[in-house]
């Protein structure tokens, strides 16, 4: 059963990923080399964390739209807070955005679980109060890499072993999330929340808590990648990350997590950042438009979300005495 | 065919208004696989009058309805309309030949207005073809007022209470002209004014001329509004005539008197001490005063018909809604439940009726559904133990037999009554000292409700103090130590040893006051 499941989802996607990485080296030989694929991950690093943290959300029948506008909101406080104090240290630097990132996702989590708002309209709203917020502390300023400290903009950059720190980041954090939703409670709560919000309430599972609790994740994620995309870029503005929202939810829709709620895995929210980004990264180097990186990832989300629908299909009730032996 | 009926061959001579039926069914047969849920049942309608369609809960009612109304085709018989043979292939069919139900909930769009309501899928159009909005309203509001209904045809139904809905609905069917109108249960969810109301609306329609079957459980209302009746009982007919040849006491002999074919174990139960105490539990809308006791090793049963309150006052003991008032004590400590986490650590447990909906977590492996309540347990340093969840799976799904190639296998791909085993398992894992059935057997076949009664008695002969909520009397009767009958929210009779029969048991809920004979 488990093993037909990873034939379905998993194995599927990361077969098109070998295959389309296979297509592109096939011509540009320079694309595989090591040094380059660990570029790409490093690119695809902050879609990674952020597809994690949406994908608890989904799970439990939710979403969260406002995971750009939060990294954009929490990136601008911290560049601030770097030119105010450029003493700060990183770790320090660190903990702030993922606490102010955490308390935009309570906050999204409270009206969702209190006041019963549909999840789109609440993330949608709070989506344009945190951009809107970022103009009204910044005044529609930049703050630019002169303006910051030197340590503030290299940790992310800094190579350990081989890897950028911000790889490292994704590495720890998808490391976090296999714990999180294999070996938790609150990992399995997600599930049967989403699975079955009913059968969750008589199972004695808080239904809204869960729910809040996914969007305090996803908030303290967006939150980190907030202070990594505004240190490797070395620049904050009010619209860093547009859109970015979109590709993330998008990554975890082609990752096999189902909109519908109750159905999904790391390994599949990991592998649709994964083909975002190489698809991302591989059309310069093939000479395509980035334009119609949009069009690749819409068809992708088109193709993914279809071939989701058909296998999950239900094959009905077993009536038939011999089909029951049969299977 | 017609032996065992009574009082049906003298309804064709002497009826005044209705000399001939509107409409009359013949020989109707219904199976479903392994259930046979009509068996050559007849039903007559009069124009202006109401017949009242009386039978337990399974005895056959809503399939009529549903044959009626061309969602169910008939296995046999036949259905003749004004002396036309007729078939209805769809909905749409028995439309047209002028059959129309209201139903208890009744199935209208909310979003739209009143007059939307009336006239969707038939609004009267302009030259264009395009939807003529002042013929509609002026329509609408004069079949409002056609049944003296002060409703304002702009308004969205949303805003509209129940019985306001249900005069909508009745106006949709005077709009397609219907002749036969079917009332299934309209009073059940109404307040005593609103339900004058719809007395009214009945006097109405059969002025009207209409020929109406009304399908309702309460029997002070069948002899204040119906001309004849119909009984069923486990999908046949067994009685029909005029109601002022009949009483209450025989009609209630007509829908119980059955012979028990079902077997139930047999059990020696050994009372043990007193487990749980409910002391005035109250709900704002939903159940009043509700007080009882339990002890150990014991099968309560709670009686009732549709709407009588038993889920709601269950939930409220599990903690999934609080009551406004009351107390309850367990093994004499006061307990407070606020949530179904606490109901689950005080050792209560509950099995609701719901199984898809409410039961089984689908997409989940069969052990993750049975560990989901005791993680915990399964759990060190808030780790989880596959190993050990799958050892509890492993041990409560032996106990209760259950059929499925493996544990990890979805439990969506399980049958009916393979689900209900492992919800609960589930709730066995939990090593509960009170576990509340809901309708334990419904919708589930002869053979698995015999195992599912097997295990009741199992349960309860081991010292669990179970609660069993069921709308089947012989269930009732064969499984209970002890009934609790409720009616209308609140308790209305207690029995036990003799007095448990199923003649009290249908009076009680039914609201028959016993000094009547």
């Amino acid at each position: 059963m488990i093993h037909s499941l990873i034939k379905s989802r998993e194995t599927v996607l990361a077969m098109a990923i070998l295959v389309l990485v296979g297509a592109i080296a096939s011509r540009f030989p320079a694309f595989v080399a090591p040094a380059n694929l660990v570029n790409v991950f490093n690119d695809t690093a902050p879609l990674i964390i952020l597809a994690l943290g949406q994908m608890v959300v989904i799970l439990t029948r939710c979403i969260d739209l406002s995971v750009a506008a939060n990294l954009a909101l929490t990136g601008m406080v911290v560049a601030m807070l770097n030119t105010l104090l450029p003493d700060l240290p990183v770790p320090l630097i660190m903990v702030i955005a993922i606490g102010l990132g955490s308390v935009m996702g309570l906050f999204n989590g409270l009206l969702v679980w209190k006041l019963d708002i549909p999840p789109i309209v609440v993330t949608l709203g709070t989506m344009t109060i945190y951009r809107g917020i970022i103009f009204v502390i910044s005044g529609g300023e930049w703050i630019n890499a002169h303006e910051m400290s030197d340590a503030f903009k290299a940790f992310p950059r800094d190579v350990v072993f081989g890897l950028p720190v911000l790889s490292w980041i994704a590495i720890l954090v998808l490391i976090g999330f296999i714990v999180l939703i294999g070996r938790t409670a609150l990992g399995r709560a997600f599930f049967a929340v989403g699975g079955n919000p009913h059968a969750a309430v008589y199972t004695g599972i808080n239904v809204g808590l869960t729910q809040c609790a996914a969007y305090i994740i996803s908030g303290a994620l967006a939150g980190l990648t907030g202070y990594l995309w505004v240190a490797r870029y070395a620049v904050a503005y009010v619209d860093i990350a547009g859109g970015f929202e979109l590709e993330v939810v998008a990554a975890c829709v082609i990752g096999g997590i189902s909109i519908a709620g109750g159905i999904g895995s790391v390994g599949g929210a990991l592998l649709g950042a994964l083909f975002l980004g190489i698809v991302k990264n591989a059309l310069p180097v093939v000479n395509i438009s980035p334009f119609w990186q949009l069009a690749i990832s819409g068809s992708a989300i088109i193709i993914a979300v279809a071939f989701n629908a058909t296998s999950n299909r239900t094959k009905g009730r077993v009536i038939l005495k011999k089909a029951e032996h049969a299977t | 065919m017609l032996a065992n009926t009574q009082g049906i061959e003298d309804a064709h001579p002497q009826s005044a208004k209705g000399s001939k039926p509107a409409l009359s069914l013949t020989g109707i047969s219904k199976s479903f696989p392994g259930v046979k849920a009509l068996s050559e049942v007849a039903l007559e309608l009069y124009p202006g009058e109401v017949t009242a369609l009386v039978g337990e809960n399974g005895a056959g009612k809503s399939t009529i309805v549903k044959i009626l109304t061309g969602i169910y085709q008939p296995d046999e018989g036949e259905i003749v309309i004004d002396e036309n043979r007729v078939t209805f292939p769809t909905a749409q069919d028995a439309g047209k030949a002028g059959v129309t139900a209201i139903h208890q909930e009744t199935v209208l769009f909310d979003d739209l207005s009143v007059a939307e309501n009336i006239f969707i899928g038939h609004a009267p159009k302009t030259r264009l073809g395009l939807i003529n909005r002042g013929e509609m309203l002026n329509q609408a509001q004069n079949l409002l007022n056609r049944i003296g209904a002060s409703i304002d045809p702009h308004v969205t139904l949303r805003e509209l209470g129940i019985a306001n809905k249900h005069l909508v609905a009745i106006a949709r069917a005077l709009s397609i002209d219907a002749s036969i109108v079917i009332m299934d249960e309209p009073t059940a969810s109404l307040s005593h004014k609103e339900i004058e109301e719809t007395y009214e609306l009945v006097e109405r329609l059969k002025a009207e001329g209409k020929a109406i079957l009304f399908i309702s459980h309460k029997f002070d209302e069948i002899f204040r509004i119906a001309d004849r009746y119909t009984v069923f009982r486990d999908g046949q007919m067994v009685g029909a005539g005029r109601i002022k040849d009949v009483s209450e006491r025989e009609l209630v002999k007509l829908m119980v008197g059955r012979s028990v074919d079902q077997v139930f174990p047999k059990r020696a139960p050994e009372l043990g001490k007193e487990v749980l105490k409910v002391v005035g539990y109250s709900h704002p809308t939903e159940f009043e005063d509700i007080g009882f006791t339990l002890r150990s090793g014991e099968i309560l049963g709670f009686y009732g018909l549709v709407g009588a309150g038993r889920s709601e006052f269950m939930q409220a003991l599990f903690g999934v809604t609080r009551p406004s008032k009351g107390a309850i004590r367990i093994d004499d400590q006061v307990a407070v439940i606020r949530d179904p986490n606490e109901a689950i650590g005080h050792g209560i447990v509950y099995v609701p009726e719901d199984r898809g909906k409410q039961g089984a977590v689908k997409g989940l492996p069969i052990f993750q559904n049975i560990s989901l309540p005791s993680l915990k347990e399964t759990s060190r340093n808030g780790f989880l133990r596959l190993v050990e969840e799958f050892r509890l799976a492993r041990d409560y799904t032996k106990r209760l037999d259950l059929r499925a190639a493996a544990l990890d296998q979805d439990i969506g791909e399980l049958s009916g009554g393979n689900q209900q085993k492992v919800v609960i398992a589930k709730w066995l894992a939990t090593k509960p000292r009170v576990i509340i059935l809901d309708e334990p057997t419904k919708g589930i076949d002869i053979g698995s409700k015999a195992a599912v009664h097997e295990f009741m008695a199992e349960l309860a002969a081991e010292g669990l103090a179970v609660i069993m909520v069921s709308s089947e009397i012989p269930e009732i009767l064969g499984m209970s130590d002890r009934v609790i009958v409720m009616r209308e929210g609140r308790i209305a009779a207690e029995f036990e040893g003799p007095d448990l029969t199923p003649e009290h048991l249908v009076r009680a809920a039914a609201g028959i006051v016993e000094a009547r004979p």
